[in-house]
Order: C-alpha cells, then structure tokens, then sequence
C-alpha cells in the first residue's frame, strides 16, 4: 500500500507530498521517474516543482517521458493519480486531462491562498465534501491558467468533470476570485475516470495545521480508499 | 536523401490571450514606440534528411502534434527548404 511520488528533475514539491501523505495516514515514497513506476503502487501524485525547468511549456517534456505511459495504464485500472501545480501541467500535457494551463493572466507568479467552490463531490477526491462547500488552499504558480474552447467547457461540465472552481469566501465564482483567469474558473479537473484528477492549488501544502490550514487533508484522503 | 531545415513556427491560436505579448507591447510603448499590436510566437529550425520535400514536412507536422505545439491552445506552420 505504497503511493509513489514522481520526481523530475526540477520538481520541487515531492518531499512535501510525501510528508503530507503521511501526516494524513497514507505510505507514501518519492520515486525518480527514469526508475519506473513500482508495479505494486497504490496510488500516483505527480508534484509541483519545474520541471525540465518548464522548457518548451510547463509540464511538456515529463508529459512525454516514458514513465507516464505506465501511469497513464495504471490509471486506465483505476489507480488513483493527483497532479498538482507541475504535475497538473503535466497531466494535461500528456492528455491524462483535457485542457492546457497557460500564462497567468496576471502575467505574474502568483503566490496566495486562494478559495475553491467543490462542483463535484462524487469523487474520491471530494467525498469529504458536499457540492457548493468552500475550501481554501495555497496557489504558487505563473503558469496555471486552465484554457479550454467554449465547447470543451462546456462537454467537461455535462460530464461532470470539472473538480474545483476558484471562487469567493462566500463560494461565489466571480472574476475578482478567478486568480489567473482561468477559463470557467477552472481550477481542477478530473480525467476520464473519476480517480485521475489535476489542480493547481496545493493539497499538499495545506496537509499540517502548523501551517495554516488542513482542507487539503481530505483530497489526500484518496488514497486510502 | 536530402539535407532539409524544415521551420516549425508555433504561435498561440487566435482569441487565446498572451499575458507575455501584452507585457512586451506595454513596455515597447514605454519605450516610445508606436504600434497597433504585437503577437509573440515560437520559431523552431530542425535540421533532418527525408527522401522529399513532402516527407521532411510530414515528420516536421508530426513533431509538431506530438511536442512542439499543444493543440489546445496553439496552431502551428511548416516551412521545409533544403539546405
């Protein structure tokens, strides 16, 4: 029951994860991506960081490399796979997602806490949580503006595949609440099976109370399913 | 075979924002400059042999789809002269 954290080179939030899995319960150990995915993992996080230092497009070289072919088949059995910030980036990159997150509106990195609405708490993800509640998490990125066309959008939400939207204290989706003007406030997705999901904003860094919040806790939670 | 350079220019499709390219133009105006507009893109210069013209411009177009550009948000041209 062991959940493996990928690591690129460049990727940055791995320890982290593996210390927030663990503080929620979950064996959880980092594992360099030319070393293969475990045959007996339980679970995958793809991390934030950047890597291949964001060359190309954040997310697009480690999109490609040859272990995600073994976590796209893991996820294709129902392995549970969370990317996070990076490793958001490169879920879509590599088509585990649909969309691509791109440049902040803003055109800055952007450092803060932010709120999310949960618009689809049928997931393992989100099981914790009832539709409309409003967790707050941290964002740290430059590069997390969700674009998608109007259609896909559209075809997302009639498959309930949009996760979380960035959204208000009070869980109103406004443009002022939208960080990096992403579109439909997207701030996580799922892929086709409920068990693969990307976000932006960090479960992981919202895991120890003595750092200010716990809401990711739950997402985390996962992988104990 | 023939030595070709096949130029792949990558640029984000129309209507997507470039938060990058509004930057550049806002400080080109602080410079002093006058312009109407200004689109950034990505120029990449790949240097393959292949039997033909065609055939450079067929695996130029595939590494485009499958790593140079994302179809989500970018379209992309080929350029192929021999070199």
């Amino acid at each position: 029951m062991t959940v493996t954290v990928v690591q690129f080179g460049g990727s940055n939030c791995d320890r982290d994860a593996v210390r927030a899995l663990r503080a929620v319960d979950i064996d959880a150990e980092r594992v360099w991506h030319a070393d293969g995915l475990p045959a007996d993992t339980t679970g995958v996080v793809l991390p934030g960081g950047f890597s291949y230092g964001d060359y190309l497009r954040a997310g697009a070289m480690a999109g490609r490399a040859p272990i995600i072919e073994a976590v796209r088949a893991a996820a294709a059995e129902g392995v549970p796979v969370l990317g996070v910030c990076n490793g958001a980036q490169i879920g879509t990159e590599s088509g585990l997602v649909s969309g691509a997150f791109t440049t902040n509106a803003s055109a800055r990195f952007q450092c803060e806490r932010v709120h999310l609405r949960v618009e689809n708490p049928e997931t393992p993800w989100t099981r914790a949580f009832e539709a409309g509640d409003v967790i707050e998490l941290p964002i740290a990125h430059g590069e997390g503006r969700f674009e998608i066309g109007r259609d896909a959008l559209d075809a997302l939400d009639s498959a309930d595949r949009v996760l979380f939207r960035y959204c208000d204290a009070d869980g109103r989706v406004t443009e002022a609440a939208n960080p990096n003007g992403s579109t439909g406030a997207v701030a996580g997705v799922l892929g086709e099976r409920d068990s693969v999901a990307v976000l932006m904003p960090h479960p992981e860094r919202a895991a120890l109370a003595e750092f200010g919040g716990t809401d990711g806790r739950p997402i985390l939670r996962a992988f104990a399913e | 075979m023939t030595a070709y350079t096949a130029v792949v220019t990558v640029r984000l499709k129309s209507g997507v924002l470039d938060p990058e390219a509004e930057t550049t133009r806002t400080a080109l105006e602080r410079l002093g400059f006058e312009l109407d507009g200004l689109r950034a893109a990505d120029r990449f210069e790949v240097d393959l042999e292949a039997d033909s013209h065609e055939a450079a411009a067929e695996r130029a177009g595939a590494m485009a789809e499958r790593l140079l550009a994302n179809p989500t948000i970018h379209d992309y041209a080929i350029e192929v002269e021999a070199r």
